[in-house]
């Protein structure tokens, strides 16, 4: 056995299924202005999110997997079968075990909810009274079977979710693919929502993509994230690793660190604005700095004590984040963001355009290596 | 002195009790509305002049109908089988215009295919095409001695024109553009991600088309079907061209008032208001649809 390294492994050798089980997919679709190339594997019964900023290319990637977008290069290999590659083989979406929910779930609206969960196994040769028997379980399962004869547009946002997530699944997919399942709910429903659903993606025996741009929604639902930027992956791991490392600006913004990227050389990573963070962990070459916007103290004045982490900076922005204040900074080692008190808040006196000085302790910083 | 006060104008607050304050915004907002503001001569005058131009000629044909013998008329033989033509006639055209045309607006409007422009521009050549010619054009392919007609007649011993069959494919031809163009822009207006829908859950295309297309655009055919036979029913040129003017066969409601028009104006009228009435029911049954939208 080689060692097992989750983060930093290539995708395919991260996946623990047997190569002709679950999904292995190369997707490169290629637009006027954009390039999609990510390569992805989900084992049968894994929930993998697709997170990404918007416009990285994950309704893309999505499309792609469904039969909905032909690739313009790769492979698609869903349970064994090449599904497309890019050229001779396209298997059309009908002809796929692959079911989707959308994000807006698209419910047939001249179809009951029963009819409309039917509707998969019918068009797979059921008979009526099977297809309804099969619809019938199906939203009991969701806990909508007393719905059963109500149209969509009767139904809450909730419940329309449930209904797609019943008639997705009735078709007992090899691949559950997910479009953004909870943005089209309000807040409140969405947190029932959420927990309901990873239950049902948990029983589901296929793999499972969630595509989601909510960093919550992927660390709930899903076993292992795979993140995208710009028609490419830039990290991938489970929650806590991707949590612990991030390695982009986005990354670091949706689990709401400060990351900067230097050289590091002992203690020290020096940054290219010339800037020196003395940092906990060792660390040699290429490293990223990460630390929480807790740990940035302000400061009206240069503070005394440990010099190399301290900078002056100007205020950008302050906005009210929970129950503390959130405080955007530029100059230093770049922009950074610091939570500080309503009442250290009220005490600086904090406004854009003022001038402050800011200081991390090593301890409460971060330092890996980039390569 | 306070109940002098024009509604709208403001009043010192506490030193006098001014009028009912809800009144003087509805009179204060309906004073500025645009409706109230004058209409400028060059618009108005043209526009009161087609209002009458579109109006004037119905009634006259109201002012000059036989009412006291109306009933009698309706009940004549020679009308009623030229209406229970026409009717039939406009009815079947409907029905070739449906089964041919709604799958070629799918075609226009789902499939990208070399040359689909080009399509769209000859589905409409019947619409700008005078009726006239459209049937000298059909009695050239479909006549006796025609392109297509000729093998007929040899073959089958089948002849068309001048039989209600050359009524209904008169008809179909003029009126199968009303009907693909309206279809083809309500198969346009639909989410056709319901269609993408169906294909994840394992639909083809046809199955698409009948289970979740068809009920999808329903609306739109149904608009689509009811002009395609308003201009089914009231066609003329191209149906006395290719299928003549034969009373009971061919002779359909337009072409009696045309005739009746020599031998007997009051019953010329007579048949034009059945026609007139036809047409506004058909005005009222689109009234949701296309009337009715508020601008």
């Amino acid at each position: 056995m080689t060692t097992v390294d989750n983060q930093d492994t290539g995708p395919y050798a991260s996946t623990p299924a047997p190569p002709d089980a679950g999904l292995r997919a190369r997707l490169v679709v290629d637009r006027t202005t954009f390039r999609l190339d990510i390569t992805l594997t989900v084992a049968p019964g894994e929930v993998v999110a697709l997170l990404g900023p918007n416009g990285a290319g994950k309704t893309t990637a999505l499309r792609a997997l469904a039969g909905l977008t032909p690739l313009t290069d790769g492979r698609i290999d869903l349970a064994g079968r090449c599904l497309d590659d890019g050229g001779r083989t396209f298997v059309p979406p009908e002809r796929r075990s692959v079911g989707v929910v959308f994000q807006d779930y698209l419910l047939f609206p001249h179809l009951s909810a029963l009819e409309n969960v039917a509707f998969g196994p019918r068009c797979q040769g059921a008979s009526r009274a099977q297809a309804r028997a099969i619809a019938y379980e199906w939203l009991a399962r969701v806990g909508l079977a007393d719905l059963a004869s109500q149209r969509p547009r009767q139904l809450s946002g909730g419940q329309a979710q449930r209904v797609a997530l019943a008639r997705a699944l009735a078709r007992q997919p090899a691949l559950l693919l997910l479009d953004e399942p909870l943005a089209a709910l309000d807040a409140r429903t969405r947190l029932d929502t959420r927990a309901e659903l990873h239950r049902h993606l948990a029983d589901h025996s296929g793999a499972t993509l969630v595509v989601t741009h909510d960093p919550l929604d992927a660390f709930v639902l899903a076993d292992r994230l795979v993140i995208i930027e710009n028609g490419s992956v830039v990290q991938e791991g489970d929650a806590a690793a991707v949590t612990a490392r991030p390695r982009t600006d986005y990354v670091a913004r949706l689990v709401g660190l400060n990351l900067y990227r230097g050289r590091g050389e002992g203690h020290t990573v020096t940054l290219p604005t010339g800037l020196a963070f003395a940092t906990a962990d060792p660390v040699h070459g290429d490293a990223f700095v990460a630390f929480p916007p807790t740990a940035v103290a302000l400061h009206p004045d240069p503070p005394q004590g440990s010099p190399r982490n301290t900078w002056s900076a100007t205020v950008t922005g302050v906005t009210r984040h929970g129950d503390h204040v959130r405080v955007q900074l530029a100059g230093g080692p770049g922009e950074a963001a610091a939570d500080v008190t309503p009442a250290a808040a009220a005490t600086l006196r904090l406004a854009p355009g003022q001038p402050i000085w800011a200081a991390v302790k090593a301890t409460e910083t971060r330092a890996y290596p980039a390569g | 002195m306070a109940t002098d006060t024009p509604a709208g104008a403001p009043g010192l607050p506490g030193a006098e009790p001014t009028p009912d304050p809800s009144i003087s915004t509805v009179e204060r907002r309906r004073r500025v509305r645009p409706s109230r503001r004058l209409v400028p001569v060059p618009l108005a005058v043209p526009a009161a002049a087609a209002l009458a131009f579109l109006v004037l000629p119905l009634v006259g044909l109201l002012v000059r109908a036989p009412w006291a013998t109306l009933p009698q008329r309706l009940l004549e033989p020679e009308v009623l089988a030229a209406l229970r033509l026409s009717l039939v006639a406009a009815t079947l055209a409907t029905g070739v215009c449906l089964v041919l045309g709604v799958p070629l607006a799918w075609l226009l409007a789902r499939v990208s295919f070399p040359g689909r422009r080009l399509v769209r521009a000859l589905v409409t050549v019947p619409l700008v095409l005078p009726p006239v010619v459209g049937g000298l054009a059909l009695l050239l392919l479909l006549g006796r001695r025609g392109v297509i007609g000729q093998w007929l007649y040899q073959w089958f011993d089948v002849t068309i024109p001048f039989t209600t069959t050359a009524v209904v494919i008169a008809e179909a031809f003029v009126a199968l553009p009303f009907l693909v163009i309206a279809v083809e822009g309500a198969l346009r207006g639909i989410d056709d991600r319901y269609e993408e829908a169906a294909a994840t859950l394992g639909a083809s295309r046809w199955t698409t088309f009948r289970r979740v297309t068809l009920p999808l655009v329903a609306p739109g055919i149904a608009a689509g079907a009811v002009l395609c036979w308003a201009r089914a029913l009231g066609e003329f040129g191209a149906t006395i061209t290719f299928a003549g003017n034969f009373p009971g066969r061919t002779q359909t409601m337009p072409l009696s008032v045309y005739l009746l028009l020599e031998t007997d104006p009051p019953a010329a009228i007579v048949l034009s208001l059945v026609l007139l009435a036809v047409s506004v029911g058909i005005l009222v049954a689109l009234r949701e649809k296309w009337i009715g939208r508020p601008a």
